[in-house]
């Protein structure tokens, strides 16, 4: 064969095997995503399925106006703050002890995992029936063994939230156990014996070499962290079953769900979502341009 | 290892930690395990203990016989293997061509494929109901199905695009120059040594199917079409009568799944920061 033939038949090859794919993905991704964008412009809902019209910004404007928008959003940042930072420092921590020398610690870092491994929906649903009042596992042992009075875990907005948040904290410490983990031990054992040498202290030994190194490889599984946790409907929706009591334990994907497949308001639905979707973009957007920038320093 | 300067009694320290935050950590699963153990009038006892008083496996016995526990597992196994089987023959080729070729708008692609990991649920969920009960497809496989193709396709193609790259270009390069079509050096020389990829790619796309509650509330709703998660969220919600249910229920979905993450939860490590890294 001629080199030209060769070319010719990598061309083709290379469009046979990327076109199938493509087309699913438009199939099921691009046309659906530029369909949202349609829906978000007009008045569609359950009383407007089939004879919808395009409106123009008028959802935006609506989602906007709304104070409940700001409310909703302001749980959604602590909900994503304080999960985030529980995860990070719990996986951490429990990593900096398992990367000593101690005997029998794989056991440890299997069992530990298994937060994560769990289906997301059960951990849910038997957290909360945990949180039961009257026969939950968290209740009895508040009140059996550490004389505590109980609480009423379910019906209180604020501690119906914080239900929701110590579940989703149980599941999400593993992941960032086993990439800090992994970080650890690509540091070189040599940088803590010559600081040993220098007489450092442990915790100036954490803060000068620890850190620093776990820094680029927790930077994005923080990042991932941050968008899963904010996108994160299962834990929301589950435990605190659709946003009980009253409306008042939602984060954004849990409000927009309600509004979408609860009350049927399609067109508001899809404006909602493209803002969550343009609130995490420019996150992500800025993140990678701050990292550009500190490794320009490095 | 930092064996100097650890003293016995440190070390006791930890391990006396560990074992409790271990056991803290255990324990909604053994609580769940041990619901699942109770006899039927006893379903709601204020006790904690791991073994239940007249401990009996008589909700297992009812799961598979007296209610739908089978056929949710059938549907459930249908609609899982259907979108691995998809996702796996699209993403190995497509993902090969992301990693070896050069055409027009590949960053596009690539950048394009990460920021749908940005979308919120309800982003592609809503515009695919309402088409999806336009065509009729409510309550049907097909539509979950590709409800879930949706999520599972881009993070798929990543993660095989991501193990093409570790393996070096020059190996279907000699293949093309030996005289292999573009094909069989992707299909016999490439294929075989990325099958630990298909294998990872492949299971994690059906635990994901398989352990989805949200998409799968919304498309199904007669209960002979139910998948497992929403059979037993449909026990959990019936508490007084349907608990042991549930927690049986669970204890079976579970100890698979569990087991199967525990044996991949290294590679899939290595795959994130493989593609942070790279991306």
């Amino acid at each position: 064969m001629k080199p030209n033939q060769k070319d010719v038949e990598a061309t083709r090859f290379k469009y046979l095997f990327l076109l199938p794919a493509l087309i699913l993905i438009f199939a099921v991704v691009i046309y659906p995503f530029i369909y949202n964008i349609v829906i978000s412009l007009s008045n569609m809902s359950m009383s407007h399925f089939h004879d919808w019209q395009i409106v123009g910004f008028r959802q935006y404007a609506k989602v906007f106006s709304e104070p409940i928008f700001y409310s909703v959003l302001g749980k959604t940042v602590v909900w994503t703050i304080v999960n985030v930072f529980f995860h990070v420092v719990i996986g951490v921590f429990l990593a900096v002890l398992l990367n000593r020398y101690l005997p029998g610690k794989g056991i440890f870092r299997t069992l530990l995992i298994i937060p994560w491994a769990m289906p997301q929906y059960i951990t849910a649903l038997t957290w909360r029936g945990m949180f039961n009042y009257e026969y939950g596992a968290i209740n009895l042992i508040l009140s059996r063994l550490l004389h505590l009075p109980m609480v009423q875990w379910l019906k209180n907005p604020t501690d119906a939230f914080a239900a929701c948040i110590l579940t989703n904290i149980w599941l999400g410490f593993p992941f960032m156990m086993v990439i800090a983990y992994g970080g650890l031990q690509s540091i070189p054992k040599e940088l803590y014996e010559v600081a040993d040498v220098d007489g450092a202290s442990g915790w100036q030994k954490f803060w000068k070499i620890t850190v620093p190194h776990l820094r680029p490889v927790m930077i994005p599984a923080i990042v991932l962290g941050v968008i899963w946790t904010f996108n994160n409907l299962n834990v929301i929706w589950l435990v605190s079953n659709g946003g009980e009591p009253s409306d008042k334990t939602h984060i954004l994907v849990s409000y927009v769900y309600k509004a979408a497949f609860n009350l049927y308001r399609y067109g508001y639905a899809a404006a909602l979502s493209m803002v969550i979707f343009f609130i995490l973009l420019l996150f992500g957007i800025n993140f990678i341009r701050k990292t550009r920038a500190t490794e320009g320093a490095y | 290892m930092r064996r100097r300067g650890i003293s016995k009694l440190k070390l006791v320290a930890i391990y006396i930690f560990l074992i409790l935050f271990t056991a803290a950590t255990l324990y909604p699963v053994v609580r769940v395990f041990s619901i699942s153990l109770r006899p039927g009038n006893r379903l709601l006892s204020t006790s904690l203990r791991i073994i239940p008083d007249g401990a009996t496996f008589e909700a297992y016995r009812r799961l598979f016989t007296e209610t739908d526990f089978l056929r949710w597992m059938l549907n459930s196994l249908i609609v899982s293997l259907a979108v691995t089987l998809t996702g796996v023959i699209f993403a190995s080729a497509a993902g090969y061509i992301f990693s070896k070729y050069r055409f027009i708008g590949k960053k596009v692609g690539l950048t394009a494929l990460l920021t749908t990991q940005m979308f919120p649920a309800t982003m592609l969920l809503l515009p695919m109901y309402i088409m999806i009960s336009k065509l009729g497809l409510i309550n049907s496989y097909l539509g979950l199905i590709v409800v879930y193709l949706a999520t599972v396709l881009p993070f798929c193609i990543w993660q095989m695009k991501g193990y093409y790259d570790t393996i070096p270009d020059s190996l279907h390069e000699a293949a093309i120059i030996d005289g292999c079509s573009h094909f069989q050096a992707f299909y016999k020389v490439i294929l075989p040594l990325a099958a630990p990829a298909l294998v990872i790619t492949a299971l994690f796309s059906f635990m994901g199917s398989w352990s989805e509650y949200i998409v799968a509330a919304v498309i199904l709703q007669d209960q002979s079409m139910f998948t497992l998660p929403l059979g037993l969220k449909m026990f959990q919600a019936n508490m007084s009568t349907d608990w042991g249910l549930y927690a049986a229920g669970s204890v079976i979905v579970s100890i698979p799944v569990v087991v199967l993450f525990i044996i991949l939860s290294k590679w899939l490590v290595s795959g994130l920061t493989l593609g942070s890294v790279k991306g």
